[in-house]
């Protein structure tokens, strides 16, 4: 649509069995821009990026990526998808391969890359992350800060336009969540376009352009974060700030 | 965006372009239904074509379909149905209540319990292993030989014992599959409250296997209803044996026919439940 913005969403509808999960959602995400969902549990954050990947029909709206409408029905979502990196709040790596061939599985059997050249790609992405002696392990063998890490790097593999990543360390032990933070910085560095949902309001606060506070299945309030943290608007927003605030002090 | 219809309950007013978006996925799935059609007419009429072009398809007619023996065999290989009916009903049950036991015999730790455990392993080796016609064989013929007092002599009881010995193997592989498949946390959660093992298994591991292995245990159902017709070997009169009967008088295998009809007319809920109850636990997990 509008030609500086990687990512549109426009009146996006969503409900299940009757509920309306999101209501109305207008979004711009810009090239190299990331942006941060905050909200309760239930406020639509996750639905919202499983409806950007195509994993949910949406019921009204549209969403374009690149300037092309995916929400079309004669759009083949693979081909979407393909061009998106998806990072899960459970990992969701394959038990039953190694490392290396969770990571290379999409370039090889999706993009058709050499085996070779993936398992290059692969191993430079995973000794830039400090991952490389990880290659040959399976996942049940690495901590949950390494195998999040991993699953990165295999969201990351396919050199996607934008990476949407849904609570990448609500699953973490605390002492491991740094390492997970500071490979999502790292991609920040490089100029990855990021969606992503959080929990850790201070990281939000560092590493987001634009903050997005969702309620209810409503787009409530969208600023920069110093503005978000330190002079929200709405009142619901406040009130969510309180109460993240009071639960960090006991 | 122009405003079409009222908003809903929770403030949605369907917009033109998901007035329009429907509009195509309705022709879509239009279209794909008429393709289906079209290709599922043309497999059956190719299938039907090919087995009436062949060359012995008029001698195969008069053998296998011939509405006049069919009718008179129909009475016969029905009664005899109902004796296959009998024997699936008694057998189920005991299949289940061996096939259950033996599963939780083989879950026994303690060591006191060796030799029943070695026992339960032995009898799912050795039924598994032996062709459910020779298990038939071996009880009608051998058991009666041995002339134990109070050893039934009736052949469909013989029967319903050799299928409840050769089924119960394999279901109680089921059963164990299932209780393997229970997470070792639910165990760990049910000792914590002070559950003892025979608790833990009855109050948390079955029920949660129970559920898992059911469309499976449909599936080994489906095949006990089917393989009563192997009862036939050792005598009594059931569907095949009044089948066998019949043709052999009239060299017709029309009788074959019927039988064959009875015992899809029978399985085929049992399949269709299975699909249910595979779908709902699909569901389930899906959500």
């Amino acid at each position: 649509m509008k030609d500086h913005s990687l990512l549109t969403v426009e009146g996006l509808w969503k409900s299940y069995h009757g509920h309306a999960v999101l209501r109305g959602i207008d979004l711009e995400v810009r090239p190299h821009e990331v942006v941060c969902l905050v909200g309760a549990s239930g406020s639509g954050k996750s639905t919202l990026l499983r409806c950007v990947n195509l994993l949910e029909t949406v019921d009204d709206g549209a969403i374009h990526l690149d300037g092309r409408d995916i929400t079309d029905v004669r759009v083949d979502p693979d081909a979407v998808r393909k061009r998106m990196g998806v990072v899960f709040q459970a990992f969701n790596l394959f038990p039953h391969m190694t490392v290396l061939d969770n990571i290379t599985l999409a370039p090889r059997k999706v993009h058709g890359t050499g085996r070779r050249e993936a398992e290059q790609q692969a191993l430079e992405l995973l000794e830039r992350f400090g991952l490389a002696d990880k290659a040959k392990a399976y996942p049940d063998r690495l901590s949950g800060g390494q195998q999040q890490r991993v699953a990165i790097i295999r969201a990351l593999a396919v050199r996607p336009l934008l990476m949407l990543l849904d609570e990448v360390t609500s699953a973490l032990d605390p002492a491991l969540v740094a390492e997970v933070l500071g490979v999502i910085r790292e991609l920040k560095g490089s100029g990855m376009t990021m969606i992503l949902t959080t929990h850790e309001m201070g990281f939000c606060r560092e590493i987001a352009d634009t903050v997005c506070f969702l309620d209810n299945g409503v787009l409530l309030e969208k600023a920069p974060p110093e503005e978000f943290f330190t002079d929200p608007k709405e009142p619901r927003t406040r009130q969510f700030l309180r109460s993240v605030l009071d639960a960090r002090r006991i | 965006m122009a405003v079409r219809s009222t908003p809903d309950a929770s403030g949605w007013v369907k917009s033109a372009r998901q007035v329009e978006r429907e509009r195509l996925l309705r022709r879509r799935s239009i279209r794909s239904g008429s393709i289906a059609t079209v290709s599922t007419l043309l497999v059956v009429v190719l299938l039907v074509w090919g087995v009436t072009a062949s060359p012995g398809w008029e001698r195969v007619r008069e053998t296998f379909f011939d509405p006049e023996q069919f009718v008179r065999a129909f009475p016969d290989v029905l009664s005899g149905f109902l004796l296959n009916v009998k024997i699936f009903l008694i057998a189920e049950p005991l299949v289940l209540l061996v096939g259950l036991s033996v599963a939780l015999v083989r879950g026994l730790r303690s060591p006191v319990f060796f030799p029943l455990r070695a026992l339960a392993v032995a009898y799912t080796d050795i039924f598994r292993g032996v062709p459910t016609i020779l298990v038939i064989y071996l009880v009608g013929f051998g058991l009666p030989a041995l002339g134990l007092q109070g050893m039934p002599t009736d052949l469909a009881t013989l029967g319903v014992i050799a299928l409840t010995l050769s089924y119960g193997a394999y279901v109680a592989e089921v059963f164990r599959a299932g209780i393997d498949s229970v997470h070792p946390s639910q165990i760990a959660a049910a000792r914590s409250l002070g559950l003892g093992h025979g608790g833990t298994m009855r109050h948390v591991v079955l029920p949660q296997a129970v559920r898992r292995v059911v469309p499976p245990l449909l599936n080994d159902f489906v095949s006990l209803q089917k393989d009563t017709a192997l009862v036939a070997t050792i005598g009594p009169l059931e569907a095949l044996r009044q089948a066998q009967i019949h043709a052999a008088s009239t060299f017709n295998y029309t009788p074959y026919l019927v039988g064959a009809l009875l015992f899809i007319l029978l399985t085929i809920p049992l399949a269709r439940l299975t699909d249910y109850l595979a779908a709902r636990s699909q569901r389930r997990r899906g959500q």
